[in-house]
């Protein structure tokens, strides 16, 4: 029962380098936004590594799931989006190559649900404004990379499980997941190695002052504005990474 | 008596993270499915983030976003501020934990396709069965 009281301002949690943070965060940094201030800022080797860790991740499913030899199917099945139609191909027979009026699909039951495309077509440029939204004003709001990131992985998959997993795919596949989350952890580490050239330490980014001509308190705020973009690309690109091998079990086929 | 309840009272929050810990502690110990063991740990990691997210709350105190009417004219009290860090840490652990769950699920998968099967029992059966007839 030795624990501190409920909203006890003098709990030892708040007693060692949370004063400093609360009190000095600002005119070292210029962020109102405290939590993006220690995260970016004074704990920056320790978001470095989470971000790492989510890359990891994100590969550690790539590996385990992954599967790209596989007996080719004996027939292909593709649909005929306005007459709801559906193609039975031979294998060795001519597919259909216009994607606008064919879709390929996997067993005959999938559903085709036109209202719900629909209606996630018009939410989803929204979500992603607002998730770029969220990226970008980290510094004066709640928000920040991560939150940003999950976001635009999550409209993403909401596109993924309106449509199918193909239709994604075909907008970013996954070559181009994988390498925007590596880009994304590259940024981070990047910007650190970028403050270690200027004559700083890792991760000090005031030094970027001598770059972009701004005072040295701007340019520790300016650099956590770009370790956020880093972090953000990493963390969206990661969540669709993931979703594309969980859901189809590495097969990249239609999906839920 | 009333003592006890002032006590269980002021310090309710440990309780409700006692609790939440517990039910994912039990679920990955004795649940059978593997699917109900994942949902369990994540139970469990919920139970740590409200854990320190409410060690930083504290009494009449703000967001931890400094105002702009604040903006360097008037100093600024650690006390009028929640603890930004416990907040810090669980920003990040939040997102960690939503890829440790994909990693588990992956893993959970990958036991399916090899045994057909998610019953933690019937694979122990089926790997003993497997070891035996190896031998």
């Amino acid at each position: 029962m030795d624990f501190p009281a409920y909203g006890d301002p003098e709990s030892p949690a708040s007693q060692h380098v949370s004063p400093y943070y609360i009190e000095k965060a600002i005119e070292d940094t210029a962020v109102p936004n405290l939590v993006t201030a220690v995260l970016a800022d004074y704990r920056g080797y320790d978001t470095l590594f989470e971000t790492a860790v989510i890359f990891t991740a994100g590969l550690a499913c790539f590996i385990l799931l992954r599967r790209f030899r596989r007996e080719p199917p004996q027939f292909r099945l593709y649909r005929h989006l306005d007459t709801g139609v559906t193609l039975i191909i031979e294998q060795g027979g001519k597919e259909p190559t216009d994607s606008d009026e064919f879709r390929r699909i996997d067993s005959q039951w999938v559903p085709y649900d036109l209202i719900m495309q629909k209606a996630v077509g018009l939410v989803v440029p929204f979500l992603q404004l607002f998730a770029l939204y969220v990226i970008a004003h980290g510094h004066h709001s709640p928000g920040g990379g991560f939150q940003g990131g999950v976001i635009f992985g999550a409209t993403l998959i909401l596109i993924a499980i309106s449509n199918d997993l193909r239709s994604t795919t075909r907008r970013i596949s996954e070559t181009i997941s994988s390498k925007l989350a590596s880009t994304g952890v590259l940024i981070y580490a990047g910007t650190g190695a970028l403050c270690l050239l200027l004559g700083a330490n890792f991760l000090n980014y005031s030094q970027l002052s001598k770059l972009i001509h701004v005072s040295t308190v701007m340019a520790r705020s300016h650099g956590i504005l770009l370790i956020e973009i880093g972090v953000g690309l990493a963390v969206a690109a990661v969540m669709i990474w993931i979703y594309y091998n969980l859901v189809s079990a590495g097969r990249h086929d239609e999906g839920l | 008596m009333p003592d006890l309840l002032s006590l269980f009272l002021a310090k309710y929050n440990y309780w409700v993270v006692i609790f939440l810990m517990m039910i994912g502690l039990y679920a990955m110990m004795a649940k059978n499915n593997l699917v109900k063991k994942i949902i369990g740990m994540n139970i469990f990691q919920t139970a740590v983030i409200l854990f320190y997210v409410s060690i930083a709350t504290k009494h009449d105190a703000s967001i931890p976003i400094i105002g702009h009417g604040h903006n360097g004219h008037h100093a600024i009290h650690a006390a009028d501020y929640m603890n930004p860090l416990p907040h810090v840490l669980m920003l990040t652990a939040i997102v960690v934990s939503v890829a440790t769950l994909g990693v588990a699920l992956a893993l959970a998968v990958k036991a399916y396709q090899q045994h057909d099967t998610l019953e933690e029992d019937e694979i122990i059966e089926q790997l003993k069965t497997d070891y035996l007839s190896q031998q």
